[in-house]
């Protein structure tokens, strides 16, 4: 009972971070390569995700405050946050991600700055449900080995 | 990072021996496989360790192009393939993989989250031989194994006579033909695969080996025979079946003409596209860049001899070229054949050597820089070394490349011998080793006579440059036919590269070679740049190569016709030698031969590969106590640019037959047989 309803809860708050966009099908192959030999695989993943995107996040914030700014730089920190963010399958944040580079090449700077907060939101938001969702999943995991 | 290189996390009881001993059952495959993952972002490295150790790969993950480097540098059949992101903090990921291709001709595959178009389109001119967009799935993973068949298949068909072994059946027979192979292999049979035996003429392998075929190696000899065919008939007109009946050599198929020529066309037509990038060859060709030409070196050398004798080459370049063989080798590096990768460094008629394609990245042969795929010559980059020395006297082509005993740098002082001190450096020797050979995009520089080739690990610059340049199409002028031979190290029997060099049009000194090549070697001994060998040796007929080592002796530059023949060589440096005396008629053949020889080693990424080139050009030297010991003169180690699969003895003597009235060299020779074995890989 309980257990079931805890799964449930989990499938249902997996179904709706896909239908409202957060994640895409990247997460799947994630999830897909989770197995009894790396039984938490996603969520080591998206740990490490986060953990890593820091310093990214951080040097874009700092090339952003810099003056006068170095697009060619920016982007490429953009890309690598983009990079990383897409293979965990972070859709909106990967969205966002794009966005930024299109002002980047345009050397848009306040364009740059404005979405990347969208992308710092985003990010944030996401990293939140995640870990709703996780946590949600360990309670329906113990439920079920209980 | 995790090296997990050595743990079969995936594969089957230790892939990698498996594969080595045979005795893999076919039915694992391609479990098993090593892969090398390069990835700065710890996220996506875990995530593709994970998904290849899905697909029961065994997986090394490594965050830096630099340790990646060096991993695959100790352990050069450690792995199968290599995957790596395009943008990394410590190095390009397309430099990354031109020094692969040079050093260890494997096939690598790129990522990137970024799917533009140039991107992409620089992947493939790297030599990529795949490109996957992030993020990547498991998908695309699973098929990755084709890469290395591909690879495999096609540096056996040079060999066998009819590449229709199927890759079941390629498995076991590949381990099997590596145990017999001649050359000491290293064991791993793809190595052995690349390497042929050092016999010249097809070995039969019918009863040895699984294989029901009996394997055509294309020796220098042989690959003379055929590009004196395809110049007959006009590379246009070449087909498989006029070539075959041209040559007239028994025992031959069509099917082996044909793939041989594929190989061929590539290779000139990255010399189309290398001649490019001679202008700044020499520039290139001595930076430093990473080194990678290290083996090149020799190969330089050898190319820049022929552009020294043509006078294309700067001297210095030739200079460099050569101190980078020289300094590589230990004077045995004979004739650094181009360590080109094998990759087809056909310049035959393209002065343009573009290696980009197929050489750069693979040269596969880690093990071996299939020079002169055909031409089991062992090149030793000694043998380049020497003709660096010799490369003093561009009349003389002496190419001597001095045993270099280095790897592969040495080979770039016999290609540069020919002629000029082409500051090429590059080809000499050092970029030998690690470069395919590259033909001595010194062409006209002398080599390595200014010793200082041999150092000039022709690094990069000649790799890269070789291509070009040397492999001037050796249209008419002895410009040594320098055909790139393909880098894949398949060197078709025609010198080549040394790996898979796709720098080795680098060796063609910057540029000048090519220009200077093709006109020159309109018989006057014009190298092409790239193969500087042959072109010299077009040119001066009285050229004593006294290359001694140079592998990759581009005799070129004294005989003006009997370059042709030289091309041959893949690592034809050898050839060029021995025919310096006068037989490089014009044809560039030899020319490229050697150049490729020198482009390999140009290309051989500076790693010090240059060994390939010195072997190769060792081998070039085949006419006049040259010495070509093919033996890529390892620069420093990593560098096995190229597997000194040429055999040496098969080179010289395909050298000494085509000089005709080159004295016995052969006897003068030393050549350790090229065997690819020998390069230090």
């Amino acid at each position: 009972m309980d257990r079931n309803h805890l799964q449930h809860q989990v499938t249902c708050m997996r179904k709706s971070l896909f239908d409202q966009g957060y994640l895409d099908e990247q997460f799947i192959q994630l999830e897909e390569l989770q197995d009894d030999a790396n039984p938490n695989f996603v969520q080591e993943i998206v740990t490490l995700f986060y953990t890593d995107s820091a310093r990214l996040i951080q040097n874009i914030e700092q090339a952003l405050n810099s003056s006068p700014i170095d697009f060619s730089k920016l982007d490429d920190y953009m890309h690598q946050f983009k990079g990383s963010s897409s293979s965990i399958g972070a859709k909106k944040v990967t969205d966002e991600c794009k966005v930024f580079r299109e002002y980047c090449r345009a050397e848009n700077a306040e364009g740059c700055i404005r979405t990347f907060q969208q992308v710092k939101q985003e990010y944030a938001i996401l990293r939140r449900k995640l870990e709703v969702y996780f946590q949600m999943v360990r309670q329906a995991d113990v439920a079920h080995t209980a | 990072m995790n090296s997990s290189g050595g743990k079969g996390s995936m594969s089957t009881a230790s892939s990698s021996a498996a594969w080595k001993a045979g005795d893999v059952v076919p039915d694992q495959f391609p479990a098993g496989l090593r892969v090398l993952v390069v990835d700065d972002d710890p996220t996506c490295l875990m995530i593709l360790e994970k998904m290849l150790r899905t697909c029961l790969y065994e997986v090394t993950k490594c965050n830096r192009a630099e340790t990646a480097l060096s991993m695959l540098r100790e352990n050069k059949n450690g792995f199968d393939i290599v995957i790596s992101d395009v943008h990394m903090p410590d190095m390009d990921g397309f430099k990354l993989l031109e020094h692969i291709g040079l050093e260890m001709d494997l096939p690598v595959i790129m990522m990137s989250a970024d799917d533009g178009k140039h991107v992409v389109m620089k992947g493939v001119t790297h030599g990529a031989c795949d490109y996957l967009i992030k993020p990547v799935r498991i998908e695309a993973l699973k098929n990755i194994w084709q890469h290395v068949v591909r690879k495999r298949k096609n540096e056996w068909k040079d060999f066998e006579q009819s590449g229709s072994v199927e890759e079941g059946d390629r498995q076991p027979k590949q381990s099997e033909e590596a145990d017999y192979s001649s050359s000491a292999n290293e064991g791993n049979w793809k190595s052995s695969k690349k390497r042929k035996d050092d016999d010249d003429e097809a070995e039969e392998r019918d009863d040895t080996s699984t294989l029901k075929k009996p394997r055509v190696v294309w020796s220098v000899e042989l690959h003379q025979q055929f590009v004196a065919a395809v110049n007959q008939l006009g590379i246009d007109k070449a087909v498989p079946k006029k070539i075959l009946e041209l040559m007239n050599v028994p025992g031959l198929t069509r099917e082996n003409v044909a793939s041989h020529l594929q190989k061929y066309r590539l290779y000139l037509r990255r010399l189309s596209g290398v001649s490019q990038h001679q202008s700044n060859l020499n520039n290139s060709f001595i930076s430093p860049q990473e080194a990678t030409f290290g083996p090149l070196s020799p190969l330089n050398g050898l190319d820049l001899q022929t552009l020294a004798a043509t006078g294309q080459l700067p001297a210095q370049s030739l200079a460099t070229l050569q101190a980078a063989g020289l300094g590589r080798s230990t004077a045995k590096s004979g004739i650094a054949m181009p360590l080109v990768d094998q990759r087809n460094i056909f310049s035959f008629e393209n002065p343009k050597l573009r290696f980009g394609e197929g050489q750069q990245q693979h040269m596969n042969n880690n093990k071996q820089i299939n020079l002169l795929h055909g031409i089991p010559t062992t090149m030793e980059p000694k043998q380049l070394a020497s003709l660096h020395h010799s490369a003093q006297s561009i009349g003389n082509m002496n190419v001597q490349v001095t045993s270099h005993g280095v790897q592969g740098s040495q080979n770039n002082s016999l290609l540069i011998q020919m002629a000029q001190p082409q500051p090429r450096g590059q080809i000499l020797n050092d970029s030998a080793g690690s470069h395919a050979p590259r033909l001595p995009s010194t062409m006209g520089q002398p080599i390595l006579s200014n010793g200082i080739a041999a150092n000039v690990s022709t690094r990069n610059g000649i790799p890269e440059n070789i291509r070009g340049p040397g492999y001037n199409p050796v249209s008419q002028t002895s410009s040594m036919l320098n055909f790139p031979m393909n880098h894949t190290s398949e060197l078709p029997g025609n010198s080549f590269p040394l790996g898979s060099t796709p720098g080795i049009s680098s060796l063609t000194s910057k540029g000048a070679f090519q220009e200077d090549l093709n006109s020159d070697i309109k018989g006057s001994g014009g190298f092409m740049p790239s193969y500087d060998i042959f072109n010299d040796l077009n040119q001066h007929k009285p050229q004593n190569w006294e290359l001694q080592n140079v592998g990759m002796t581009f005799d070129a530059s004294q005989h003006s016709n009997s370059l042709q023949g030289n091309l041959d060589l893949a690592q034809s440096v050898l050839v060029q030698q021995g025919f310096s005396s006068g037989q490089m008629n014009g044809q560039n053949r030899s020319a490229a031969v050697v150049s490729k020889a020198m482009f390999s080693a140009g290309d051989c990424t500076e790693q010090g590969n240059a060994q390939n080139v010195n072997h190769h050009l060792n081998n070039l030297l085949v006419d006049n106590t040259i010495r070509i010991k093919s033996e890529r003169v390892a620069d420093a180690g990593p560098a096995n640019l190229f597997p000194d699969h040429f055999g040496q003895d098969d080179l010289m003597s395909a050298l000494l037959k085509q000089q005709e009235g080159i004295a016995p060299a052969e006897n003068e020779f030393d050549f350790d047989g090229y065997s690819m074995d020998n390069i230090p890989v």
